[in-house]
């Protein structure tokens, strides 16, 4: 699947990529590739050496981890899928399942439509570099220092946002303290955070369509709501389902926003899973289990990217 | 004639359509930018008037004592008379921390997977497609599956609150550099790079003198990326640097700043211009870099 990021994350340099091998070697240079296999394996040893001891190993011990009932101190006892059965009848576990995905619904959704939209009319009204720029910015801030600002924006008696609110006729909300604000809260800053970054990926992905259908659309006298509909969203598919897949993946892996926010409180409204985890792991360190359900939520990302995949057929464009 | 129609169609001063997109595009722009408006403001108010006046544009009580706080030029007294709140803040150490972490970790996987990715587009060498599909499955392993493992073999290494925990385990490999920088290597013509060995060159030599240089744009793009990403970092070194100040990144401390403040009298000056400080590298990198930033993320899809 690894491969299929290919068109998207392929550099503009390189359009003919793979060129039929040795064909334009001249015969004096066999010689030069000799020493190759030697050099190559020397130059790939730092790489291979992280991957092999930072990723494989580790990923591997996980899972190992994830039928123990490691606890840090001592040693790993295999439990077999015991963990795996706790995990079904835990009530916290399907409650941070449940937040996770509703979280996930609400911000990727918001990040995805409100790009889009931000992406269709920039692209009709303006080329300009700058106005892309400026709308990166919140990219570019952790989600700490994002989540710093918007508690303050936010908060229940200082906040901008609750003066506003309260400025035309709306009570104040407790954004942070009322469970049934928390995670919309959250996705709110979600959004903030990762519209400019997603409208820009959209952006480029309407620059590619070729102007003319456009015009050939006008011709025949379609509306802008109709071009959007025929003409932007089916060649724009390839493209859009790889931010959709990019989105949702990253949106599962909320933990900082929390974590400088909330803290998975209250009443667990924003115990998200990777929360949840991290409470395990560390505030119990109940390592075996919080590693049965980091590979739940493993799977869960693996199940989704294999899904959506299908469903948008990313690999073929209408384009051709 | 058609063309013209279209130019006519384009050039016309004034639609409703495009009253309304500027508008959205306004109102867009106008929230994306606020927030950093409002940390400038509060955090050149006075903490104690913020309270009187929490809907003021301008800062209330003008001041710049929430940064002498921050930046611990402040006397305990100037501070308490101020409701600040940012005892055992030392920022500077925090800022030398960041910079150190995010610093070496980033030029050394960037170099790394230079090299990784010489080998895998310019050399001639039986498994290479193989080795690389099989780097290329890291892509899809998400974070939270290695971090506990690692977290705990760098506790078994003795590693936990030294910076060559915090960088080791991302300083060596990155799937995603190795396949950006080999997409760019492979679209550079062999001709000089063959010429320059049939002259008898070595390949070290080839690759350090003819195609690194080529390929300093892409380069540059990952080294700024990868140390955005390293700056704003925060579950890794939650987990390793968790006692004390010695390694402890500034966005981690700004984490717990944040969270050690009392719900009532949160310092909120001090702490909005923690968090300007905090986030002032960004800015300056998006000042100098963000064109390039902008163009690099059309092809890149990085995070």
């Amino acid at each position: 699947m690894a491969v299929d990021v290919a068109p998207l994350v392929a550099a503009p340099e390189t359009r003919e990529t793979r060129e039929p091998r040795g064909k334009r070697a001249r015969p004096s240079l066999s010689a030069a590739h000799r020493g190759d296999a030697k050099m190559a394996w020397l130059l790939i040893s730092p790489a291979l050496l992280g991957f092999l001891v930072f990723a494989v190993y580790p990923t591997l011990r996980g899972i190992y981890l994830s039928f123990t009932d490691f606890r840090v101190l001592g040693d790993a006892n295999w439990i077999g899928g015991a963990n795996f059965v706790r995990m079904m009848s835990d009530e916290v576990f399907w409650n941070s399942l449940r937040v996770t995905i509703y979280y996930v619904l609400l911000s990727a959704g918001g990040v995805i439509l409100l790009s889009l939209v931000t992406a269709v009319i920039l692209h009709r009204l303006t080329t300009s570099t700058t106005i892309r720029s400026v709308i990166i910015i919140p990219f570019l801030v952790s989600n700490i220092v994002a989540g710093v600002i918007w508690t303050w924006m936010m908060d229940s008696q200082l906040g901008i946002a609750n003066e506003l609110l309260e400025a035309i006729g709306i009570p104040r909300i407790q954004f942070f303290t009322d469970p049934a604000w928390a995670i919309p809260a959250l996705a709110a800053i979600t959004v903030w955070k990762g519209l400019g970054y997603t409208t820009i990926l959209l952006f480029v992905g309407l620059q590619a369509i070729p102007v003319q259908v456009y015009e050939a659309g006008r011709l025949d006298g379609a509306s802008e709501l109709q071009m959007f509909r025929r003409i932007t969203i089916p060649l724009l598919r390839p493209v859009l389902a790889m931010v959709v897949i990019l989105t949702i993946i990253n949106c599962f892996q909320i933990f900082d926003l929390v974590q400088v926010t909330t803290k998975g409180g209250p009443e667990n409204s924003t115990n998200v899973l990777q929360n949840y985890i991290y409470s395990k792991a560390f505030g119990q360190f109940d390592f075996g289990y919080a590693s049965a359900i980091s590979l739940g939520l493993f799977l869960i990302m693996l199940v989704i990217t294999f899904v959506q995949m299908r469903l948008s057929r990313i690999n073929e464009s209408d384009t051709d | 004639m058609t063309t013209t129609h279209i130019e006519r169609r384009r050039r016309r001063p004034f639609s409703i359509g495009r009253a309304a997109g500027w508008t959205y595009l306004s109102i867009v722009l106008i929230v994306t930018i606020f927030p950093f408006y409002w940390i400038l403001r509060t955090a050149l108010s006075n903490n104690k008037a913020l309270a009187a006046d929490p809907s003021s544009l301008l800062p209330v009580d003008f001041t710049v004592e929430a940064f002498r706080r921050v930046l611990g030029f402040a006397t305990l007294a100037e501070a308490q008379a101020q409701g600040g709140n940012v005892a055992g803040f030392d920022i500077g150490i925090y800022m030398r921390n960041s910079v150190i972490y995010a610093g070496i970790s980033t030029v050394l996987v960037v170099l790394f997977s230079a090299l990784a990715a010489y080998a895998f587009s310019r050399l001639e060498w039986r498994g290479r497609n193989l080795v690389f599909g099989m780097l290329m499955v890291a892509l899809m392993v998400p974070g939270i599956m290695t971090l506990l493992p690692n977290f705990v073999f760098i506790k078994q290494l003795g590693l936990v609150n030294t910076f060559a925990g915090l960088i080791l385990p991302g300083a060596l490999f990155s799937a995603f550099n190795i396949f950006f920088l080999r997409q760019f290597f492979l679209g550079i013509s062999r001709e000089v790079e063959e010429a320059a060995i049939i002259d008898g060159a070595g390949r070290l030599r080839v690759m350090f003198r003819i195609i690194m240089p080529m390929a300093q744009g892409p380069i540059v793009t990952l080294l700024i990326l990868g140390f955005i990403g390293a700056w704003n970092d925060y579950f890794w070194p939650l987990l390793v640097s968790t006692s004390g100040d010695e390694v402890r990144p500034l966005t981690l401390a700004l984490a717990v700043f944040r969270q050690s403040a009392p719900g009532t009298a949160t310092d909120w000056a001090g702490l909005m211009a923690a968090a300007l400080i905090a986030a002032l590298p960004m800015f300056l990198i998006f000042l100098i870099f963000g064109r390039r930033i902008v163009n690099s993320i059309g092809f890149s899809g990085v995070r």
